[in-house]
Order: C-alpha cells, then structure tokens, then sequence
C-alpha cells in the first residue's frame, strides 16, 4: 500500500510539474467560465424550468471540452514512460504491474477532480450574488458530481489503455479522443434516427451520457449507469494492465 | 548470488544471446565486456526483470528472475544504460521516491539517501531538476538510486560512459569499496577499468561467451600478443635476422625508414629474451635508445577473442 501510495503522489505531482496541468486547467477554467456566464445571461432573457445547475451540465457547450480533456490528461501516462525509458527503472523495482496502473489510473482521477473544484465556486458566486438557489436540491448537486466521477473514470480508463499501446503521445491522444467521440456520439444515434423501435431507442439510451447526466443532474441517482461505468472502467483496467504485462513479450 | 543457465534471448528470431552459461558468487565483481551488440545489455535486463528470456533460466539470490521476479527485483540495484530518469523530479525528491518504491523502511529514508548522496558526490546538486544535470551527475544519481536500497547485487550498465577521467577514477574507486560488501555485474568498455575492479571477467560475442576467468589468468592464455621492442641502429647489420635466432623469438616486424629501426618481437608464452636481445646489441655494437618489453592488456585477450582476423 506504501508502494502504492508513493507512486500515486508522483504521478498527481508529475502533473503539476508539466506545463500540461496549467495549460488545461486554464483551457478548462475559461471554457467553462464562458458556459456559466452564456446560460445565466440566457436565463436572464427568458422563463426557464430548470435550475441554473441542471442547465449548466446539460448545455451543449458543456460537452465540448469535456471530451477533450481526456486525451490531454492521460495521452502521456505511459506513452512518455516508453518514450524516455524510464519504464525501466520503474519495473526492475518490486513493484508489481497493477500498482503501477492503479497509480496512473487515479493519479489522472484526482488532476481530473481538481479540475471540477472551480466549477463549485460558480454556484456559490450565483447564490451569494442573487440570493437565489442555484439547484433544486442538494441531491441536484451529488447527482452531478458523481455522474462526473463515473463518466470520468471510464473515459480516463480508455485513456489509460490507448497510452499503454504506444510510445507516441499524439497518437495515444488521437486513438482515445476518436473511442470517446465515438462513444459519446453512440448515444446521440436515438435522437439522429427518428423510425427507430423503442427497443433500439432503449438500448442506446443505456449507453447515453447525455441522458445519464440529465437523470443524475436533477438528483435522481439511477444504479443503472453506475454498474454500466464502474464494471467498464474496470474492464479497460483490466486490459491495461494486460497490455502493460505483454509489452514484456514484444520487446 | 547470480545463476544463468542456457540463457537465450530472440528478437523476431535473431538470436541477441545463446545459451549462457555463468555463476557469479556473493562478493565478487564481475566485469562483463563485449563489442558493441554483444547481448551485454539484454543480459542485463534479463537478470534486472525488465524482460523474459526467450529460454533458459537465470536466478538472482535463489530467485528465478521470472517466476519469482519480485522477490528477485527486491535484492538487485539495478543501474540501466544512459540512466533513464525524471527530469522534471529533483535530485533528493526523485532519491526519496526510489527508496521509498524499494521498501527502505519510511524512518531510515532519509538516512540511507544522505548516505548515497555523500558516496556518490552529489550533495552540490540535491535539490536541482534532474533535466538540468549533466551526464556525469545524473550517471550519478542513477548509482545513487542503484545503491539506495542496499542491494546485495548491484547491476551495472556501462557506469562510467560519459563521465570524465577523474570522475571515472572516483567511481572506479567507489565500485571497488562497494565490491566488500555488494555483488557486482557490471559491463563496460573501458578495458583498464576491469583490470583494476574486476575479480572475474566475461567476455561476450555475438551473444555467446568467448571466455570467462579472473584478468591474470586470460591475460596469462595469450601472453603471445606480448613481446618485445627493441630500439637500435643496427648499421649494416641485418637486424631481423639476427633477432630472429634468439630461442623464443617467433616473428620480427621491422618499421622505421632512416637509421633507427624499431624491432617488434613476438615471443614465445612465458619467454623473456630481453638479455639475450642485450647481448646481441652489446656484440654487434648496436647503439640502443629502447628495450621494453611490451605486457599484453586485456585489450589483446579482448581484441583477440572478438576479432580474430585483426590479430
């Protein structure tokens, strides 16, 4: 657990050791300031049901940068350890295999976390300011930030595998940037085909973060998605580690 | 300490090494020299567990390096070629973490860093990035980190490439106190360096193991690549000629164009002919500036043993 630990804080530290860290905390911090103050300037124009947080994560500016903060955290986890070669000195210790994956795996959870941090000061600024709430519920705000967790993880963890597949880091960013988009998109195929059965529609919708983050924003906490996300993070951990483990074969 | 039986290593086929075969007991400092692609390397990585063998077996401390990799990882300090590391860690932080990662004890941590700070010189740049470091000093801090666990074997991959004259002295020196109380392989290409620090030596070509044995005893195999120069105006003597009468001189190779002639004898193994050479320049009234005998080096065994057609 030690091993474990030790490995964890170097991987959180690499991080804001990189000009990487900065450069997408601030890309994220701006892009997301403009969407809160697009949807609360829009509010002020007209009547709307839903509260400034559940509009916040359902707006489709929302899922812009979001998507492509993943290839950016996780493209060098491994890609830049093959690359320098300091994957050598870091397997000749005994440490073993799914250590060094788990630490990569939540070394990019906890930046990816930091990264949501601001976006909690948002809703207090637009209470304090307006003396109005900024949720319907603090179920709204759970609901939110662990459909965040969840869609994270997954999406960090085909980061991981795409990573430990090849030295390039650009490569490793294209391949995961095309599997999330192409995930993402899967779940839009309902509202793109209109004479599809509902059985089609249903099933899809299973696989629709947009829908998952519309059920969970306004604090309804399905276990649906929850088994769907952890059992896939798991799943490409899984892989991960296996594709780590085989590299000693194709050397 | 380190056991290799019928090691082989393919890479898409191509044969990197075949079927080594070597024991390295506790104590001693093996030096591991080859050309260039030898399989020095991926020896190396073998034994360190940073890869499989294709087959054979190696074990580390009774450990096979496969099977039981981590318990074999856990006695080795394992230094790799051209020292990979962190650049963006410092010195003493990216010690820290290595020890840490090796299971020094978190009380003694500091304690066994300061001590292989101070061995290996690098209290000057603790708490610079690594990426600023020259490569004397990140060779340095790779040392360090070998050593930080205290291992009972170190691996060491090419330690002095890089490093200036006084600062392969120094780490000569250090791998020398180090052999009291740690096992060493090390590989090089600098031949004095295994003279001075080795108590056995193996040397490799093209994957296989030409010789293996203490310096003196290879030095000892091909004392013929020793010899004899002698230095003279021989007049109108014919020089080669009557050196080559001498009992024990096998060859004469004459150089020099005006009167001075520089005479190369090659010598039978175990002969000294140097005051027979004497006084057949005292008869002759040859007038000598140079008699030396020449000592092979293990450059020759080395030289011999991987290029035959050079010799």
């Amino acid at each position: 657990m030690r091993k474990f630990y030790t490995l964890l804080s170097r991987e959180v530290r690499s991080y804001f050791h990189s000009p990487i860290a900065y450069i997408v905390l601030t890309f994220f911090l701006i892009v997301s300031g403009i969407n809160f103050n697009l949807i609360v300037s829009y509010m002020n124009r007209r009547t709307i049901d839903i509260s400034v947080q559940q509009f916040f994560f359902n707006w489709v500016l929302f899922w812009f940068p979001f998507i492509l903060i993943f290839p950016l955290i996780t493209m060098r986890l491994f890609a830049e350890e093959f690359k320098l070669g300091t994957i050598e000195p870091l397997t000749t210790v005994p440490v073993r295999d799914w250590q060094v994956v788990l630490s990569k795996f939540f070394g990019a959870l906890v930046f990816y976390l930091i990264l949501w941090i601001p976006t909690l000061l948002y809703f207090w600024i637009f209470q304090s300011i307006t003396g109005q709430a900024a949720a319907h519920s603090a179920g709204a705000y759970w609901g939110s930030y662990l459909i965040l967790l969840l869609l994270g993880m997954f999406y960090l963890s085909i980061g991981c595998l795409t990573s430990v597949l090849t030295r390039n880091q650009i490569i490793a960013a294209i391949i995961s940037f095309c599997a999330i988009t192409l995930l993402f998109f899967f779940g839009l195929v309902q509202l793109i085909l209109l004479d599809v059965t509902s059985t089609t529609q249903d099933l899809l919708g299973y696989f629709s973060a947009i829908e998952h983050m519309g059920t969970f924003s306004r604090g309804v906490i399905d276990t649906r998605p929850i088994v769907l996300y952890v059992s896939m993070t798991i799943l490409m951990l899984t892989l991960t580690c296996q594709a780590f483990q085989s590299r000693k074969w194709r050397l | 300490m380190i056991k290799v039986e019928n090691l082989t290593k393919r890479y898409a086929g191509q044969p990197a090494i075949q079927d080594l075969n070597f024991e390295v007991s506790q104590g001693e400092i093996m030096g591991f020299l080859g050309p260039n692609g030898a399989g020095k390397t991926t020896t190396m990585r073998i034994l360190a567990g940073f890869m499989p063998p294709t087959s054979g077996r190696a074990t580390v401390a009774g450990f096979d390096v496969f099977e039981q990799s981590l318990q074999a990882r856990a006695h080795l300090g394992y230094m790799p070629e051209n020292v990979p590391l962190y650049s963006d860690m410092r010195a003493t932080e990216y010690l820290n973490y290595r020890a840490a990662l090796k299971g020094v004890q978190h009380r003694r941590v500091a304690e066994r860093v300061g001590d292989v700070k101070e061995l290996c010189g690098l209290k000057e740049v603790e708490n610079k990035l690594i990426g600023t470091l020259s490569k004397g000093y990140r060779q340095r801090v790779g040392l360090a980190d070998a050593l930080v666990a205290e291992p009972d074997l170190l691996i060491l991959d090419e330690p002095t490439i890089g490093l200036d004259p006084n600062q392969i002295r120094q780490v000569r020196e250090l791998i020398k106190n180090l052999g009291r109380q740690h096992t060493i392989l090390l590989s090089t290409h600098i031949l004095p360096e295994v003279e001075m620090t080795c108590s056995r030596v193996i040397i490799i070509h093209k994957g296989r193991i030409e010789a293996c044995d203490t310096p003196d005893n290879l030095l000892g195999k091909i004392r013929q690549a020793g010899g004899v120069v002698l230095e003279a105006k021989v007049g109108n003597d014919n020089g080669a000629e009557e050196l080559k009468k001498i009992s024990g001189v096998r060859e004469v190779v004459t150089d020099g164009e005006n009167d001075w002639k520089r005479f190369s004898l090659r010598v039978e193994s175990g002969v000294d002919v140097r005051e027979a050479v004497f006084r057949l320049a005292t008869d002759r009234h040859w007038a000598v500036r140079e008699l030396t005998q020449r000592r092979a080096t293990l450059e020759d065994v080395f030289v011999e043993l991987t290029h035959p057609d050079v010799v």
